[in-house]
């Protein structure tokens, strides 16, 4: 296995090898699932296979990450820079974009194509939107390096959950902002996720659609203009959609629209998992301090973090969101998860089992310690937080 | 002219080159950026923080 030689600060020489280094191709592998039901369905003729993806991602991943534990080594960093020059791994970030629009295309053409049972239609179109989340994932990881060539990829595939202002959103907007009330992408304490869906996806919408009309002004060039990143990508989101419509005929409608729904759903469900409650205090001058690693929560969870890009180590990527996926930190004292994030997404889903395991876990963090005055907190909310936990600063 | 660095990422503002994709023509004075200014990168940083080259 490849290896790396480096000189650690006290002249020390090491050799280090990344034991994950082919594991992370299961990034590359886990957006492909639901043909593993389609297959399932063909060989039985059972339409409940179309479904096992749910059963895969929601009991199957929480369970291997509360088996398989949680993995807090770092690569030293004296080879950090060799690991980041390594195009094995951006290599798997880039082939696993047309395995995105091949998933979206096949699982179509399944529901387009198959007499299904309205449950399964329905299931099979969820199924698909999931899949397609996972490819805001990618567009992530891709849209935050400086190449072009990246970049570029990062508007492709984000075509695929026709989500195209995200990556102007994310990078330029949601990390300037994020743990600070003025973010649409950062839950408060005591919103639930269905709440804060109605406030993020069209704030975040705004604030993308916002900073591009800003940049293009600058440019001399009006927000309608060809130019527009937000505009390249969704003409490309419309192109394949309709494409499919035409190929597979009116079902595609529902589908996409199922589809699109839960793909989105993917990125409100993280955002909302990533940074609930934490809050970056305010200097004399009313300036929002540094985003540090404790304003975003982590989790070091095996299997999740190997089939979602190391996503997971998020208090790093908020602190140093150039780094890349094979190199994200731990580090000591963070605001930790307790399960991975497809088991985190269940609990939110159900509001009152999240505020039950979360609300204690945030007060409790070393530099909130049960202040509610350092708590990003739903203002709706604030009356009742403050009598069931009061003040002890 | 001078050159002002992020001390996050490195991306460079050159007030000579400007920068294109932004929008700051060629000549712009790192003075007269927006008050607001993140860097076009990493977004983490500030027109306070960047370091002169």
């Amino acid at each position: 296995m490849k290896g790396y030689t480096g000189i650690l600060e006290n002249g020390v020489a090491i050799f280090y090898r990344d034991r994950k280094r082919w594991f992370w191709s299961l990034s590359v592998l886990y957006p492909l699932q639901p043909f593993l039901g389609i297959w399932l369905h063909a060989q039985t003729g059972n339409e409940a296979w179309l479904l096992l993806p749910l059963a895969l991602s929601y009991i199957g991943a929480p369970l291997l990450d509360w088996f398989l534990g949680e993995d807090q080594n770092n690569p030293p960093e004296a080879v950090v820079l060799q690991l980041d020059r390594d195009h094995y791994y951006r290599w798997l970030t880039y082939i696993v974009i047309p395995l995105h629009f091949l998933g979206l295309i096949g699982v179509a053409y399944w529901a387009g194509t198959q007499e299904l049972a309205w449950w399964s239609f329905i299931g099979l179109s969820i199924i698909a939107g999931i899949a397609s989340g996972l490819g805001i994932n990618t567009g992530h990881e891709l849209g935050h390096k400086k190449s072009r060539l990246e970049r570029n990829l990062a508007k492709i595939v984000l075509a695929v959950p026709a989500y195209g202002h995200f990556w102007i959103e994310h990078s330029r907007g949601h990390h300037r902002d994020v743990a600070t009330p003025e973010d649409p992408a950062s839950a408060r304490m005591g919103e639930s996720i269905y709440k804060f869906a109605l406030r993020e996806i069209p704030g975040a919408f705004r604030r993308a659609w916002d900073i591009e009309k800003d940049r293009l002004a600058r440019r001399g060039k009006t927000v309608w203009s060809s130019d527009n990143q937000i505009l390249q990508s969704l003409s490309l989101s419309a192109a394949l959609q309709l494409g499919l419509i035409i190929a597979f005929g009116w079902k595609l409608i529902p589908f996409l629209i199922i589809h699109n729904v839960f793909a989105w759903w993917q990125l409100t469900s993280a955002n909302y998992i990533e940074h609930y409650g934490l809050l970056r205090e305010k200097d004399d001058k009313g300036k929002y301090e540094r985003c540090h690693p404790r304003h975003s929560w982590n989790s070091n969870h095996v299997f999740s973090n190997l089939v979602l890009f190391h996503l997971e180590r998020h208090s790093d990527h908020h602190a140093h969101p150039l780094r890349r996926y094979q190199s994200l930190r731990h580090f000591d004292d963070l605001p930790t998860l307790p399960n991975g994030y497809f088991g985190m997404y269940l609990l939110a889903y159900v509001p009152f089992l999240w505020y039950l395991v979360m609300d204690k876990r945030l007060l409790a963090l070393s530099h909130i310690d049960g202040d509610l005055r350092k708590v990003n907190v739903d203002a709706s909310k604030n009356a009742a937080l403050t009598e069931k936990y009061g003040q002890t600063q | 002219m001078s050159t002002y660095k992020c001390p996050e990422c490195g991306y460079v503002f050159s007030e000579e080159d400007g920068d294109q994709y932004e929008g700051y023509p060629p000549g712009t004075k790192f003075a007269s950026l927006p008050d607001d200014f993140a860097c076009p990168d990493c977004s983490v940083r500030f027109k306070e923080d960047f370091e002169k080259v």
